[in-house]
């Protein structure tokens, strides 16, 4: 081996190992007792293999999160918003994205301009007046509050826009149109499955930040039947502030599902995530 | 269903004479880009454009939770800036802003050119790793540190404290120095994300140009200096960009941290914990959208500085290769 590949090696394992460190240390973290939690900081020391005491590890801490806690009804919450709004949110975006790329009308102008303005404007200056429009429209507490305001992101429209103008070929859709195809059916049936990659990649994103959004639920949530993991996690630390094997239970329970589904499909997701800053 | 399934079908299935047929199809080829920028354009009317004139009107009057409010005019922004406690907020924020941006990028580039360097054995699994963390969300991330950062019982300082004999384990991250806490925990969840953005855009660096420089004998500072760092540019300074805006708005992590409260003296407190406790907890969205206003304000004016910046730059370069070319 060449010295420097050892030497990238010395400085990139050691990182990758500080990295992964926490998530070792959750995963040890909800297997152990609450006597075990403190007096070892990783796996009890006993007489079983490679001096550990297997026999202490326990899975006590996941079956006290299913009976005790609303852990089922929240995780059946968060997969729910979180498709719903992936799916409308992908949908919306995909047809924006494509008419502002290749279809002609006026007013395509004004409308990127639009999208490009909503892109700068942060979040938080939007919290207290979205407040107010949901409390208007009797939306407060429900999950049409959550979803609705999710599924028109300026962004979405953005990255699908940069998509189009890469990857569905104007020719192509020229050519549909002579052989008398509608509009519809050119989107649909044409451009839809070019920008698939893009599909992918967005869906993921956007169940992603819904599964981990904790801001907003936190705000337009009341009923605490209603709330997703994010704020149900949140709230086990005030509850059973002295439970942390319970706690990091949970908190393992609630990245793994996403964390496995994302390792699986993560060129996907590289790709898009890194996709609108390369083209744009 | 079948309402949904109609437009689809009707073209085909109805046939008018053939010139109405074009005329009828050049007025859905007009009306059709509209259809499919409805639901759109109605969802940021309704949930972008109305908050934004909302949080204008909000923010000239007082409010006591979301139906009843008063006129105040401008004393909202006067009260902003004459507020200590907003401007220890800002004061924190900046902190962490600085913070994360200088310790994160530079590393996130140095992992990325690490990773990029050809005959690197398992770079899918080093990226995959490091990149991991930001797929834990932030609650979870608040939760997983929340532990790690305790006083004696927490890994960190038992870590730290095997490591370095001196290293006093009662160290109170989430007290004195939360900002440090705080800059620590999103340089875990966001170097790798950050280094995927350097890593794509190392892929435009000239790799030619790069041997050519090697030849004529540049050293590795003169080639990072002169080919990669010009080519990395255009993605980096919006990966800068980016990170000043979220950074900006840290709210989250020290919200979830500090269980609600903003900290000893006040060390946790950031602008949009500010703004949150101010609308949400104190009821008072006038004064929340002021704060929102200014936030805004300021991340506008980054915005405009960066792009200000970044042409200058060229305009600097290409003002030098024109003298230059005049001199000759």
């Amino acid at each position: 081996m060449k010295p420097r590949a050892i030497a990238t090696y010395c400085i990139v394992v050691p990182a990758c190992i500080v990295i992964a460190l926490p998530l070792v240390w959750l995963l040890i973290a909800s297997l152990k007792s609450s006597e075990d939690f403190f007096t070892s900081p990783f796996l009890p020391r006993g007489d079983g293999f490679l001096g550990i005491a297997w026999d202490r590890l326990t899975l006590d801490n996941f079956r006290n999160l299913l009976s005790k806690t609303g852990f089922a009804r929240s995780l059946l919450a968060s997969s729910l918003l979180a498709s719903v709004t992936a799916t409308l949110a992908t949908l919306i975006c995909a047809a924006a994205g494509y008419a502002l790329a290749r279809l002609h009308f006026r007013g395509k102008r004004g409308v990127t301009w639009l999208v490009l303005a909503c892109l700068i404007i942060p979040g938080p200056l939007l919290l207290s007046p979205g407040f107010q429009v949901l409390y208007h429209l009797s939306l407060l507490d429900t999950f049409m509050g959550l979803i609705l305001p999710a599924i028109g992101p300026a962004f979405g429209v953005y990255l699908f826009r940069q998509a189009t103008v890469s990857s569905v070929p104007p020719e192509l859709l020229e050519a549909a149109r002579m052989d008398g195809c509608s509009e519809f059916r050119i989107f649909w049936r044409v451009a839809l499955p070019l920008l698939q990659p893009m599909i992918a990649a967005f869906m993921l994103i956007t169940f992603l930040s819904v599964w981990n959004n904790f801001i907003n639920p936190q705000v337009v949530l009341q009923s605490a039947e209603k709330f997703p993991l994010a704020v149900m996690i949140a709230q086990l630390k005030d509850v059973y502030s002295q439970d942390y094997g319970l706690m990091m239970a949970g908190t393992m329970l609630s990245i793994l599902p996403v964390a496995g589904l994302f390792m699986l499909l993560q060129r996907d997701f590289v790709a898009g995530l890194t996709s609108g800053a390369v083209k744009g | 269903m079948s309402s949904l399934a109609a437009p689809a079908t009707l073209p085909g299935s109805s046939s008018p004479a053939p010139a109405s047929t074009s005329a009828s199809a050049d007025r859905s080829r007009s009306v059709f880009p509209w259809l499919l920028l409805a639901p759109f354009l109605l969802l940021v009317l309704v949930f972008t454009i109305v908050p934004l004139f909302g949080a204008t009107v909000l923010s000239t009057q007082q409010t006591f939770g979301p139906g009843t409010s008063r006129f105040v005019g401008l004393s909202n922004f006067r009260g902003v800036l004459s507020d200590p406690l907003f401007w220890t907020a800002f004061k924190n924020t900046f902190v962490f802003t600085l913070g994360s941006v200088c310790v994160q990028l530079p590393l996130a580039l140095c992992f990325a050119m690490l990773l990029n360097q050809p005959g690197i054995r398992g770079k899918t699994f080093f990226r995959l790793i490091l990149f991991s963390p930001v797929l834990v969300g932030v609650v979870y991330v608040a939760m997983i540190f929340f532990v790690l950062f305790q006083k004696r019982t927490g890994l960190i300082n038992q870590l730290l404290a095997g490591i370095l004999p001196s290293w006093d384990v009662g160290f109170a991250w989430l007290d004195q120095y939360i900002m440090l806490a705080l800059i620590l925990a999103t340089l875990w969840q966001y170097m790798g994300f950050n280094m995927v953005y350097f890593l794509a855009a190392l892929q435009n660096v000239p790799k030619e140009l790069n041997e050519a420089a090697k030849m004529d004998g540049a050293n590795w500072w003169k080639r990072f200096r002169h080919v990669t760092l010009p080519a990395i540019t255009p993605v980096g300074s919006f990966v800068v960009l980016l990170s000043i805006i979220g950074s900006f708005q840290v709210f989250e992590l020290p919200f979830l941290l500090l269980q609600g409260s903003t900290g000893v003296d006040n060390k946790g407190l950031t602008i949009v914990g500010y703004l949150y406790q101010t609308g949400f907890q104190s009821g008072d969205l006038g004064y929340a959208s002021a704060i929102g206003w200014t936030i805004a304000i300021v991340l506008a004016v980054c915005a405009g500085l960066q792009r200000l910046l970044s042409a200058g730059s060229e305009v600097s370069r290409g003002g030098k290769v024109a003298r230059g070319g005049g001199a000759k």
